[in-house]
């Protein structure tokens, strides 16, 4: 297929199974290089187990994925991919630090293991672009919810991904710290990294997101253009791309942009 | 002291340094993973390995080391693919092998549960040099995997489904996780007892807690204490005439009980800059100890509000 070159994921047919109970009915998902894919749909509509089988975390009972072109099975190169899994509040039973958990999203980088100088800068810079440096050597628990969501970005963003893959990134960050994270997603994505997130509320990433794919039921209910905040903006105005992160020039805060100008609710009705 | 228990001194201060090192090495990442009792029950599959060295009259350490790999490897298969049952199986793995070993050791010639007794709670006066040399391989295999690999460890004990996406074999780290932790039981078992090894894999570890705020710093302090707590009651028990194992683990609660209480108002001080740090996105260079209320607005126009 002519696709298959710049195609970062391909779902093609998948359904899956959580406790014998059909959680994804038929799924079809493309994500191409560069691009920028919201997942969108009610609690319990499948994007999170949609997102797992993309990466192999969910046996997949019938249907294709692939990642850069390869089947899953045959994958081997996941350095190629950041994951960010939705936040869930287990943690290890050991304190660590967030350089430590950081770190972890480095290995796929190293030989063995071993850390080098470039890993260690590395490192930094992710925890950097998210606004987490000054808390690097904070031990985890230490830290607010979103500061941990942070965290999990950076982890992600260690790896210097080229397909960035993000359950909720921004469950829990505040708007300030949702703008910066737009903002280092938006200089990720012009690298060519590819982007496939789930969300509720485009929110501050609105502007960034190429295509909407909302699921309900486990099912595609809809593929295509993000359903809009403000209709009045058409999406090829520069207006739509200057939203959503810190101007130098703007100075005047809307306090109530967040939750007045993005009604993006993917509640059963949408 | 004469040569003879001077020798016999040197050799389990030795057995006991390497216990000290290597339960809570590999205790650490049971620890992360929450399989806390894992050691537990591999102290009792050992158990049928025990009673087998005495049946076919070979040595102990080994057939132990045999067995509980074995029975490690069978829990970390129940634990992937018996889901529901799986702690039923669990049960059955653990008290079949307690049984084994009483069997066993009953049907070996002249063999009585008396000769079980120093393999539960620990022995220093039947450490032979064989069992250390023994005990020497076994924890340069233990201190080989937990500290070569800590990086791969770590990563898949803190976030399992996260360390498969960065491609790491996790399947195999896990069964080299159990593989070490039985090799680690059969360490300790001279030592401290297989009754008694999962304390000093677990205990250690929760006294670090206390104190390091890095996993690093956690690993550290966790082998320091378990080094000094298998010294220090290796050398009581040599002049009370006590199990080491017992007074190991004593001493090892102790520890935890004495930096639980140290570190209480540390950590109390740690919780106040991370909540003055949350609602801002960056922290100011200095903590405020207090909130600055705006002159204009005060704390009971707020309230009312
Ligand atoms: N481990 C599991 N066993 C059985 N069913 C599961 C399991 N995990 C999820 N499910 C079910 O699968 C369905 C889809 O779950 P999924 O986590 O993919 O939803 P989601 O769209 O990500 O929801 P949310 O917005 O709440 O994150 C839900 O109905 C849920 O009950
Ligand atoms: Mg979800």
């Amino acid at each position: 297929m002519e696709r298959q070159d710049d195609t970062v994921v391909s779902l093609r047919g998948v359904r899956a199974e959580l406790g014998s109970r059909p959680v994804l009915r038929g799924i079809d998902l493309a994500v191409r290089r560069g691009e920028v894919v919201a997942l969108l749909g009610a609690n319990g509509s499948g994007k999170s187990t949609a997102v797992r089988s993309a990466i192999g975390q969910v046996p997949v009972t019938a249907g294709e994925v692939a990642l850069f072109g390869t089947p899953l099975g045959r994958f081997r190169d996941w350095a190629r991919v950041g994951y960010v899994p939705q936040r869930t509040t287990t943690e290890g039973g050991v304190p660590a630090t967030v350089t430590e958990i950081v770190s972890a999203g480095r290995l796929a980088r190293t030989r063995f293991g071993l850390f080098r100088g470039a890993d260690r800068a590395a490192v930094r810079e992710a925890l950097e672009r998210v606004g987490m440096a000054d808390r690097a050597k904070d031990p985890v628990t230490a830290l607010s919810g979103g500061q941990h969501q942070r965290v999990l970005i950076a982890r992600a963003l260690a790896v210097e991904p080229e397909l960035l893959i993000m359950d909720e990134p921004m469950a829990g960050v505040d708007l300030a710290s949702q703008e910066v994270l737009a903002h280092t997603l938006r200089e990720e994505v012009g690298r060519g990294t590819a982007v496939l997130l789930v969300l509720h509320e485009l929110g501050p990433l609105e502007p960034l997101i190429d295509r909407a794919v909302v699921l309900r039921d486990g099912c595609v209910l809809h593929d295509g253009p993000p359903p809009r905040a403000s209709a009045d903006i058409p999406p090829s105005s520069p207006l739509r791309s200057s939203r959503g992160y810190p101007q130098p020039g703007h100075d005047h805060v809307h306090p109530h942009d967040a939750s007045g100008a993005a009604p993006i609710r993917t509640g059963p009705l949408s | 002291m004469d040569f003879l228990n001077y020798a016999l001194m040197q050799r389990a201060l030795l057995a006991a340094v390497l216990v000290g090192v290597t339960a809570p090495a590999i205790g650490i990442y049971l620890v992360q993973r929450r399989q806390s009792l894992m050691g537990d029950g591999i102290g009792h599959v050992a158990m049928t390995g025990v009673g087998l060295g005495f049946l076919l009259s070979a040595s102990p350490v080994w057939t132990a080391t045999a067995v509980s790999v074995a029975g490690a490897l069978l829990m970390e298969l129940i634990r992937w693919y018996g889901r529901t049952r799986g702690d039923i199986a669990l049960a059955m793995l653990f008290y079949g092998g307690m049984s084994g070993g009483v069997l066993f050791v009953n049907l070996a010639p002249g063999g009585s549960n008396a000769n079980l007794t120093s393999y539960l709670f620990g022995s220093l006066s039947t450490v032979s040099p064989s069992d250390v040399t023994a005990i020497c391989l076994l924890a340069a295999f233990v201190v080989a995997v937990t500290l070569g690999l800590r990086r791969q460890l770590f990563a898949v004990s803190q976030d399992e489904e996260f360390a498969r996406v960065t491609g790491l074999p996790v399947r195999a780290l896990n069964l080299l996780t159990a593989v070490t932790a039985a090799v680690t039981v059969t360490v300790a078992m001279r030592v401290v007892g297989l009754l008694l090894v999962s304390a000093l894999m677990v205990v250690p570890v929760a006294a670090a807690q206390q104190l390091g705020r890095s996993f690093a710093a956690t690993f550290a302090i966790a082998v320091a204490i378990g080094v000094s707590v298998t010294i220090g009651g290796t050398v009581t028990s040599y002049y009370q005439d006590v199990p080491p194992g017992a007074t190991i683990v004593l001493l090892a609660i102790a520890a935890f009980v004495a930096l639980t209480a140290l570190s209480a108002p540390p950590a109390r001080r740690r919780a106040r800059p991370a909540a003055a740090a949350r609602p801002a996105a960056a922290r100011p260079a200095a903590d405020p100890a207090g909130c600055t209320i705006p002159a204009t607005r005060g704390a009971a126009e707020e309230a009312g509000a």
